[in-house]
């Protein structure tokens, strides 16, 4: 992956287990959220292969539009769509996309809604909603088309720090549910306690990973060891 | 001043060329609910166009939308209605003016819808596709409500300058609200007819500019 003569990520080689969670951290322009775009293909890396869930991302005549759906994201900045309601945000694929009805797209949007614990917010609109309500609705969206995988890309980074608990605590019952998870953060905490890996980036491919016990209390690598005494403090 | 008021506002000779003078108003009127759709259409096509980043999809566009531009829309219906018939192309005059209005009007609605959609952030586009949809129904769904939301002002003020500029079809002999005018004068060798279209010039407009700049003095408050 690279963008003009700038490579960012170079000989990546990861795998995700279903159910595991996997945590990227890194020094920011380490590639993590490049690798997380690229999962799903938001951006398009110039050789390797992607495979989710038994199909091929990076094939060159993939139906895009299908997979992307089994792929849900979530964004640092949230990204709902301001004209909307926090319902038809959600309904929005479930309708376009997959073709639903009004009325069971509503029900299933109410049905995630409820899971990220905002159904009394459906008819409200982004501005009207905090930053952790914003991100809890931009959750549902993705869950709502039922992925296969979600990926976090820094997702309590713009939030307040009072409002982060509630976006974790959903992260956390989205992994108790079973599903997996590939998540760039900075929660170390979070990462402590949920991850069953942590995988640590730096200039462009995996220095480090392990169980966040193990990585955390004694990483092998200098840099891993430099980037966690900054964060600590 | 008596002399004045007889020139140009002659009340009984306005009543003698209502007839003539209506039905030019009827002809501008249909002319706009014509020229303004098709014009905004198309500057919807040039717009969405405008996101695809194929440079042959990007270099005609921007050929299409500065040449439109650059050319007076007048040159332009004169070289349509009277300069294509020596190649053997021939338009009624409303096929001209729709014409000649339709490419200078998709270049301009094009343009200002453009801005609209720069306007939008990136990541809404990133949010639609990370959810299935498509390119187009990305832009669609996503980025065009917002964005013509955010250049309604000068979509209406465009709109606005399209209306006053019909009275170029009189040009070619389209029977619209200034030729009208222009004929009941020839006939009463008097000016009054043109001070009524130019009253109901206003009368149409005037509205629309008023409601704009009570808009645009909200949006900056």
């Amino acid at each position: 992956m690279s963008y003009g003569m700038l490579e960012v990520l170079k000989g990546i080689d990861l795998s995700v287990a279903q159910r595991e969670l996997v945590f990227i951290i890194g020094p920011s322009g380490s590639g993590k959220s490049t690798l997380l775009r690229c999962c799903n293909r938001l951006e398009d890396p110039n050789a390797g292969t992607i495979i989710v869930d038994g199909d091929e991302v990076t094939a060159r005549r993939v139906d895009l539009n299908k997979l992307r759906q089994r792929i849900g994201m979530v964004f640092q900045q949230f990204n709902l769509y301001p004209h909307l309601t926090a319902r038809a945000n959600v309904t929005l694929a479930l309708r376009k996309v997959r073709g639903l009805s009004r009325r069971d797209a509503d029900e299933t949007a109410d049905a995630a809604l409820d899971r990220v614990g905002l159904i009394d917010k459906a008819q409200s609109y982004p501005a009207e909603l905090s930053g952790g309500q914003q991100q809890r609705v931009a959750i549902a969206r993705a869950l709502a088309l039922e992925p296969k995988i979600m990926l976090f890309d820094e997702p309590t980074s713009a939030l307040d720090p009072e409002l982060v608990g509630d976006v974790l605590t959903v992260m956390r019952e989205l992994k108790d549910a079973g599903m997996t998870m590939l998540v760039v953060s900075h929660e170390m905490r979070f990462a402590r306690s949920a991850a069953d890996r942590v995988i640590f980036m730096d200039k462009g491919v995996i220095v480090e990973e392990g169980p966040p016990t193990r990585l955390f209390k004694r990483p092998k690598q200098k840099r891993t060891r430099d980037f966690l005494r900054q964060v600590e403090h | 001043m008596e002399q004045f008021l007889t020139q140009f506002f002659n009340v009984s000779l306005m009543l003698e060329a209502w007839p003539i003078v209506s039905r030019g108003l009827l002809m501008t009127l249909l002319l706009c609910v014509v020229v303004v759709p098709l014009g905004f259409a198309g500057g919807l096509m040039v717009a969405l166009l405008g996101t695809v980043e194929h440079r042959w999809v990007r270099w005609p566009l921007v050929v299409y939308v500065d040449f439109f531009r650059a050319i007076p829309p007048l040159v332009l219906l004169i070289v349509i209605h009277s300069g294509l018939p020596f190649a053997g192309i021939r338009f009624s005059p409303f096929a001209s003016v729709c014409l000649a209005f339709f490419l200078n009007n998709s270049a301009y609605y094009g343009e200002i819808l453009r801005a609209g959609i720069d306007s939008i952030g990136k990541g809404q586009v990133d949010a639609a596709r990370s959810t299935g949809l498509n390119a187009l129904q990305a832009q669609i769904y996503v980025v065009l409500p917002q964005a013509i939301r955010n250049v309604l002002p000068d979509l209406v003020s465009n709109t606005v300058e399209v209306v006053k500029l019909t009275s170029l079809a009189s040009v070619v002999a389209f029977h619209e609200l200034l030729y009208s005018a222009e004929m009941a004068r020839s006939i009463t060798y008097n000016a009054s007819p043109i001070v009524m279209a130019a009253g109901l010039y206003i009368l149409m407009l005037w509205p629309v500019v008023r409601m704009l700049s009570r808009f645009e003095h909200r949006i900056s408050s």
